[in-house]
């Protein structure tokens, strides 16, 4: 224990006396970094952002742990605030190794010290970088399931247009998970609203292979075991096509090229009519 | 124009994208809307048949010309199950996994050649080509 406690005097004290050279040229390295990597991008880089950086490593090493106490999560956030990449982090950890490593390699000679440093650094950098790629990963994770979240909410929406009568607009690809929304959102909607017609439609649905085909006969004939009818409207000619070349069969509920000329068949069924005031 | 382009098929957004690929590559080879249908829907039912029944292989989309003759040719690859009785899932209505059982047949009408290979636990590659008229 009393080895472990001198090795790490040794690193903190080589690197508090040099704390200027060793500042000096992390702040190079990073320079060149930024050049090579960021030129052409707008972003735009302060002094100051560096100059916390190296403060924080300076910190750690001397005071505490940054990767624990919110300091560095607080740092992290601070920088992909201003829109500075990642790689500006796990760079700037990078250059900081190498500037010690440097620096080490040239003062001293022992080689146990030099190995016994070296073994220092990376007790010094490596939970600040695990830090950072967890926090990174989190924040990844975190976004793609709001994203995930506000794409099924917008996926497969039943809205009441008529007395009766209701119209389920997809758009997009249709997936299992999809899929399985939109039978539910069908299902409840028709109860909800009392719903006697439900339009299905298809216009912005890219491709419609037998899986999306097998989905929608399936919410259909669910939708015709409620006591309901269930149009499926906005099947463009191609798709038409390539329908009849699968031997899809969709004679089992009606069809319509257009929502408008469903919406016409959706009155007709519930015996309303559009009247204009003239 | 003899480049290859292949897109990994692991899940069902991987689908998409083979889709999205096949459907760019016979815009620019000049296919009619009808016919750019055709090639994706395809595309669809091959990728999602090696994402259903292999769990994992790839769609390899490439442009030919053969004696100034053009065409576009899907190869879908995957090293799954293989399948046991090829005549039957030629045969419209057959269906292992509930669905409409149109899948295999329906491409091989869906497009103007198709072959398929299989091998029980080995794998499967199925071929289908589609001239430019």
């Amino acid at each position: 224990m009393g080895v472990q406690e001198k090795l790490d005097n040794l690193i903190v004290q080589m690197i508090n006396e040099n704390q200027e050279t060793l500042k000096n040229n992390w702040l190079k390295e990073v320079e060149f970094f930024k050049e090579k990597e960021l030129i052409g991008t707008s972003l735009k880089f302060s002094e100051e952002t560096d100059q916390q950086f190296f403060a924080m490593l300076i910190k750690h090493i001397n005071f505490h742990d940054i990767s624990k106490d919110g300091t560095l999560d607080d740092f992290f956030d601070q920088v992909l605030h201003t829109g500075l990449p990642l790689s500006y982090l796990t760079q700037g950890l990078q250059a900081a190794r190498r500037v010690v490593l440097n620096l080490l390699v040239e003062t001293e000679n022992d080689k146990e010290k030099v190995a016994a440093v070296y073994r220092e650094i990376d007790r010094w950098l490596d939970p600040i970088l695990n830090r950072v790629v967890e926090n990174s990963s989190q924040i990844w994770e975190r976004t793609v399931s709001v994203q995930k979240t506000a794409l099924l909410e917008l996926s497969a929406p039943l809205i009441p247009v008529f007395k009766n009568i209701s119209v389920m607009p997809l758009i997009g690809s249709i997936d299992t998970e999809r899929a399985k929304l939109i039978m539910e959102n069908l299902l409840n909607g028709v109860i909800k609203y009392r719903s006697e017609v439900v339009l299905i439609d298809i216009t912005g649905v890219p491709v419609v292979d037998t899986m999306v085909a097998h989905h929608i006969i399936q919410a259909a004939d669910a939708v015709r075991l409620l006591g309901s009818t269930c149009i499926l409207v906005g099947i463009r000619p191609e798709i038409a096509q390539t329908i009849v070349s699968l031997g899809i069969d969709l004679s089992l509920f009606p069809t319509k090229s257009t929502l408008q000329k469903g919406m016409e068949n959706a009155l007709e069924i519930t015996n309303q009519q559009l009247i204009s005031n003239k | 124009m003899d480049i290859q382009s292949c897109v990994e098929v692991r899940n069902e957004w991987d689908i998409v994208s083979a889709r999205q690929l096949g459907r760019n590559m016979a815009k620019e080879l000049g296919f009619g809307n009808v016919d750019q249908a055709r090639i994706t829907t395809a595309i669809s039912e091959l990728a999602r048949n090696i994402y259903l029944y292999a769990g994992r292989g790839k769609i390899c989309i490439e442009p030919i010309d053969q004696l100034g003759r053009k065409g576009l040719r899907i190869v879908a690859l995957d090293n799954g199950p293989g399948i046991r009785e090829i005549r039957k899932v030629m045969e419209d209505g057959y269906t292992t996994s509930g669905g409409l059982g149109a899948g295999l047949p329906g491409v091989k009408r869906l497009m103007d050649e198709f072959s398929i290979e299989s091998t029980v636990d080995v794998g499967t590659e199925i071929s289908a080509t589609k001239w430019l008229r």
